[in-house]
């Protein structure tokens, strides 16, 4: 029973020193300074475009969510923003992780303490995610707080839930990248082969995903006549919007514009006959959650994915460098 | 006889088909300095691995203070510190940070933390630059720095992976005093992997010599030079006047004498048996002046060659064998 409880003392302890070195590591690094005036940059510049753009258009019942979502006039919104450069901060965060430790030549080192060897990498993500969910949370609380300054209108209950979530899926995505940049740290000899790889998947996500799925749905419902086209629309739709969503890019996108817009009522096809009789309005708070369920639980478990892998490859492989 | 601290037993590590370690049977006593000898690639890197549980042995098992080097790692690397091959440190952390997240990736108390690292660092002679980002360190601070970053967990064992490697000659001194000093004031058992002979020689109590996964010779270095012997290896240096072809002739006639040649001043004479008595007479009696004589073969750097050779000459016999059907296989292409 003693052994047991100092065993698990060992873990705790390995994890918790290597936590606190990744963090100050992270916080000191010019890296991560240039990652966060990157982010404050084009949020308060999205904040602003938001602004010109409201004041300009007509008000609308969720005054406060069209902060993050409207566009100024050449300025993206502070969401689309943050859906194009979140990958970049997760894979700024981890792209070095363990191949860093390697050719400073530091892994020997700390292996040779007496930790066990899966703190090593299980303190990387954490310290990672921790830094992650408490940028996302402060930069889209600030903006929710100078915009509120500049509005004056104080968001509803329910706005405030929307931000809330909108941040969390936000978060977890910006995560998967940190688990996918780790991975390719353990598995690649150099940081800058795990930097172009994690990249890499990131540009055709965001990019090339929409032409390949393009592509898949013409290959099994082709719509090259009317007649084809009327009997393989709605089949051409479904398949190009799965393939799609196998994108995080696509996935994450399509989940938070649900879940900042209450008037998207469904994120699949919708037929003619499904909205006879329907009666236009807002979704609530719970009924647009209930749409997104299905993304959350993806992203997560994408985000899992990709920590499990590092986590398989980095136990599996010899820690002898080269 | 002291009691043992470190055991291997038919230690094997493969890699792909080729043996890294092959069946190595080692023993270590506590408190002695053991260096572990060979040329690069002899796989002396992976045994130290192997008993800090980082790599995992084919074959064969390892302990140190009893407690098995692949089933309870965390066990043996509290009580053994490691200083790997060319040390690397966090570059943005002061060399004093580094010491302080060793001490505390061991679970060490604050206080005790801060007290030893306060100690050695004045020991390893880093206390000025403590506060200086190890990034800026040179190569001979960073030793040091791994010295006191191993010494921080205040361990029973200390395995060294090529210590003297780059390092100036009066670094050099002082770094061997100090691993002489751990073993002999602080009673450490200090095993040192390397392939450099005369620093490694003036420090160990014993040395094994370790050529492609094997232990060929193990013994202190007296031993291994008298076991030479016992196997019939004597060279003889020596110097005479007047140095002329005569006396060439003249040493080659003298009975026992297998072989001789000329290098710069001197003669070199390899024979079977202890020639020195004969070689004085006969110089004597024929009117020459002896002027130098010395029996080699109690250095290391002697030993260490001539086990060499026996090593690569089995090698290079084996490598002959397996090289030529490769060379008729092109050639019949060629033909083609």
């Amino acid at each position: 029973m003693e052994e047991l409880f100092t065993k698990r003392e060992d873990d705790i302890r390995g994890l918790k020193a290597l936590y606190h070195k990744e963090m100050m590591d992270h916080i000191r690094s010019k890296k991560f300074l240039m990652i966060l005036i990157l982010i404050c940059v084009t949020s308060y510049a999205s904040l602003y475009g938001a602004l010109t753009g409201i004041t300009s258009s007509d008000s609308t019942d969720y005054l406060f969510l069209s902060l993050y979502t409207t566009s100024g006039s050449s300025i993206p919104s502070f969401m689309s923003f943050i859906a194009l450069l979140g990958p970049f901060v997760g894979v700024i965060l981890g792209f070095d992780g363990i191949s860093g430790e390697k050719s400073e030549r530091t892994l020997y080192r700390i292996a040779a303490q007496p930790i066990y060897r899966d703190s090593i990498i299980n303190g990387k993500f954490l310290a990672g995610t921790t830094l992650i969910f408490t940028m996302v949370y402060a930069m889209g609380v600030s903006i929710g707080a100078l915009g509120l300054l500049c509005l004056g209108v104080p968001p509803s209950l329910e706005e405030i839930g929307r931000i809330f979530i909108y941040l969390f899926f936000t978060a977890v995505y910006i995560c998967f990248w940190l688990g996918l940049s780790l991975w390719f740290s353990v598995v690649c000899q150099n940081a800058a082969a795990s930097a172009m790889a994690a990249i890499g998947v990131w540009l055709f996500c965001a990019l090339f995903m929409g032409l390949v799925a393009g592509i898949a749905a013409d290959l099994v419902y082709p719509v090259n006549n009317e007649i084809q086209a009327l009997y393989n629309s709605y089949g051409n739709y479904t398949v190009e919007l799965a393939v799609n969503r196998l994108s995080p890019y696509y996935l994450y996108s399509e989940a938070v514009s649900t879940i900042m817009n209450p008037s998207v009522r469904s994120v699949n096809v919708i037929t003619m006959e499904s909205l006879s009789g329907a009666i236009s309005g807002y979704l609530s708070l719970g009924q647009s959650l209930l749409l997104v369920w299905p993304h959350l639980a993806g992203l997560i478990a994408l985000m899992l994915a990709t920590f499990a892998g590092s986590y398989v490859c980095f136990m599996r492989q010899e820690i002898r460098a080269k | 006889m002291k009691e043992t601290i470190i055991e291997t037993t038919g230690l094997t590590k493969l890699y792909g088909e080729k043996a890294a370690v092959d069946h190595l049977d080692l023993t270590i006593r506590k408190g002695e300095v053991f260096g572990l000898l060979g040329p690069n690639g002899a796989g002396k890197t992976t045994t130290t691995l192997m008993l800090l549980g980082l790599t995992e042995p084919a074959e064969g098992q390892a302990w140190i203070a009893g407690k098995d080097c692949t089933r309870d790692p965390i066990g043996v690397k509290r009580i053994v510190g490691y200083l790997p091959d060319n040390v690397g440190f966090y570059n943005d952390m002061t060399g004093r940070e580094n010491l302080y997240f060793t001490g505390r990736l061991n679970g060490l108390s604050e206080d005790v933390i801060r007290e030893r690292t306060e100690q050695l660092l004045e020991r390893v002679g880093l206390t000025d630059a403590a506060d200086k980002k190890a990034g800026t360190y040179s190569r001979g601070m960073k030793q040091r720095l791994g010295i006191a970053d191993v010494l921080i967990k205040d361990p029973e064992v200390i395995i060294m992976d090529e210590p003297t490697l780059g390092i100036d000659p009066q670094g050099m001194r002082d770094l061997l005093k100090l691993i002489r000093q751990l073993s002999e004031e602080d009673g450490r058992t200090i095993l040192i992997s390397s392939h450099q002979l005369y620093q490694i020689q003036q420090i160990c109590d014993r040395v094994g010599i370790f050529v492609d996964g094997k232990l060929i010779a193990c013994g202190t270095v007296e031993e291994l030079g008298r076991r030479m012997e016992r196997e019939g290896k004597y060279t003889l240096e020596l110097a005479a006047e007047p140095d002329n072809e005569a006396l060439a002739q003249l040493i080659g006639r003298i009975e026992g004498v297998d072989f001789v040649e000329r290098e710069g001043e001197l003669y070199i004479v390899r024979s079977r048996e202890d020639l020195r008595r004969k070689t004085t007479l006969a110089l004597a009696a024929n009117g020459y002046t002896l002027l130098q004589l010395r029996q080699k073969g109690g250095d290391l750097d002697e030993i260490y060659s001539r086990y060499f050779e026996k090593a690569e000459k089995e090698q290079s016999q084996e490598a002959a064998r397996t090289r030529f059907p490769k060379f008729g296989r092109t050639v019949h292409k060629e033909g083609r």
